[in-house]
């Protein structure tokens, strides 16, 4: 067999397990075995590489391999669950920034003409906005910078014609008459860009925001699949595009806005008048006691956890919870809004780590229709995915936002550190109904006293 | 437009519309191992980094963005591929230990 013969076959084997190891994540039980293909696919495309015949010298490309991996590994090991976004966005970053490099280096090292410039100008643009809105997303979710939307007058306006010239130096020098300064100039924007656009974006959109940085990632591979005249980084590009690109939709539809809202509509700045207002109205407050004794007496039980959770780590104390309730035959389910936590799927991956069977986690479609069924509704950090404002309130900035019907139980328990409103700026009117006790205090703690209330409950 | 041109553009439409198909499937449960997954996958340009950085007719700014590049798609790889696994670990059926 030629060598060109072998590198070819690889990267065929290679783009094939890809595909596979998107279909088998589609379910739990060969999830695992997803991960196995995707990791043998992107070895058969590293080694197909390698014996390409253009590849002459290798100590550069093992160095590079070896100072990734050994930066990589610790840093999948070492993260804690609850910091799965901001691994993911940093990922993202690197990702993008490799896309990025190679565009740049091809650009001097080649300078190539007409469709494939076009391409490496996509490639480049992507990849560098990318990187930095990544590495601002990272520092969001870090909370090194404020998570709240930073905003100023006239930000659209400089954020457009910022990506606007980008465009245009991009387009001359696909033309080609461009000056040598186009593509640095070029380049520079496209990284401040990334950084405008995030600082807008509060940390409830970052389930958006991270799937659309996903999708532009695999953009950027696929755009150096058209530079490169590469079908597997086409078919491997294209695949991970589509997938960011649903979740952003799915997470879209999930709040019932706009792409285009979400990018620049800079949400949470309405309604900050009259919340001072409406803290004055009396709401109901319980002990760990009194929780404790109403959910032993339940029969079914339905846990609504939201970001709060995640800050508080409070998955492993609701696991026992969880544990003792199903003991004294209360039936205890998970509904989870698509966008509660950081990133699409969040909360799942923290019940699952503390060991809560994914069969009692439900989605909202699915689960909705139980909450009329339900004697307990308990909200543990979730807050904008609960209010009933979002069904009749034609004036709340999240009016239309589909939401947890948590309402309709009998009795409504909501652990939260005080009354102040969640990320959106939005007062809750499910505080003030008669249904709602409100248990004031850090989540964490709180389940951790109902959990030690529970067995005096006779 | 040349063949290949062409030829890739439909392979970039139909690959668009299988990933579109395939993720469609995925339930919500596995949001975030399927975005760290193709996360991982995105790293693919790691092969455009080899390319660069191996090639005989590299200039030193090529090698130098070169083996960045490869770090940095190194590390997107490791820890892609890394972080979904220890995720999907989790995932269980069984309420008792």
């Amino acid at each position: 067999m030629s060598p060109q013969a072998f590198w070819q076959i690889s990267y065929l084997i290679a783009a094939i397990l890809i595909t596979l190891s998107i279909k088998w994540l589609n379910s739990p039980t060969t999830a695992r075995r997803g991960v196995r293909a995707g990791q043998i696919g992107m070895l058969f495309a590293v080694v197909g590489t390698l014996l390409r015949h253009e590849v002459v010298s290798y100590e550069w490309i093992v160095v590079g391999m070896v100072v990734g991996s050994a930066i990589g590994a610790p840093l999948a090991f070492l993260m804690p669950m609850t910091a799965v976004p901001q691994l993911t966005a940093l990922s993202h970053a690197f990702g993008a920034l490799a896309a990025a490099l190679v565009g740049t280096a091809e650009y001097y090292q080649h300078q190539p003409h007409g469709f494939r410039m076009f391409a490496l100008v996509v490639e480049t643009l992507l990849g560098y906005l990318t990187f930095t809105a990544s590495v601002m997303a990272f520092a969001k979710l870090q909370e090194l910078v404020p998570t709240r939307p930073v905003t100023y007058r006239g930000q659209n306006v400089v954020n457009l014609s910022l990506l606007g010239i980008a465009v245009a130096l991009g387009a001359w020098t696909i033309e080609g008459s461009a000056p040598g300064w186009a593509f640095p100039a070029f380049s520079l924007l496209a990284l401040l860009f990334g950084v405008l656009l995030i600082i807008p974006i509060g940390g409830g959109d970052m389930p958006t925001v991270i799937a659309l940085l996903n999708s532009y990632a695999g953009m950027a591979a696929a755009a150096m699949g058209f530079a490169l005249n590469n079908k597997l980084l086409i078919i491997a590009g294209a695949l991970n595009a589509a997938s960011g690109f649903i979740l952003s939709v799915l997470m879209c539809k999930a709040m019932n806005r706009s792409f285009t809202n979400v990018l620049f509509g800079a949400f949470g700045q309405a309604q900050e008048g009259s919340t001072t207002a409406a803290q004055q109205r009396p709401v109901r407050s319980a002990s760990p006691e009194d929780a404790a004794a109403i959910l032993a007496a339940a029969r079914k039980v339905i846990v609504v956890p939201g970001y709060g959770m995640a800050v508080a780590q409070a998955q492993h104390k609701i696991r026992e919870l969880t544990d003792q309730l199903v003991k004294r035959g209360v039936d205890v389910q998970f509904a989870i809004h698509p966008v509660a936590g950081r990133m699409p799927g969040h909360m799942n991956v923290l019940l699952a780590e503390a060991d809560i069977s994914y069969e009692r986690l439900h989605e909202m479609e699915e689960i909705n229709s139980e909450f009329s069924e339900a004697d307990v509704a308990l909200v543990i950090g979730a807050n904008d995915v609960v209010n009933p404002a979002a069904r009749h309130d034609t004036s709340s900035p999240i009016y239309g936002m589909p939401i947890l019907d948590v309402d309709k139980a009998q009795t409504v328990m909501v652990i939260k550190r005080s009354l102040n409103p969640g990320f959106a700026g939005i007062d809750n009117e499910l505080y003030y109904s008669d249904r709602t006790l409100m248990l004031f205090g850090d989540a964490k703690q709180f389940v951790a006293e109902i959990v030690k209330q529970l067995p005096k409950v006779a | 437009m040349s063949v290949e041109v062409e030829l890739s553009i439909y392979v970039f439409v139909l690959a668009g519309f299988l990933g579109l198909e395939l993720v469609h499937k995925v339930s919500p449960l596995l949001h975030t191992p399927l975005m760290s997954l193709t996360n991982a996958i995105s790293a693919i340009s790691v092969v455009g980094a080899i390319l660069i950085t191996g090639s005989g007719e590299a200039t030193v700014l090529s090698k130098v963005l070169g083996t960045l590049a490869v770090v940095t798609a190194t590390i997107n790889i490791v820890s892609g591929f890394l972080i979904t696994d220890r995720m999907l670990k989790m995932f269980r059926k069984d309420d008792k230990k």
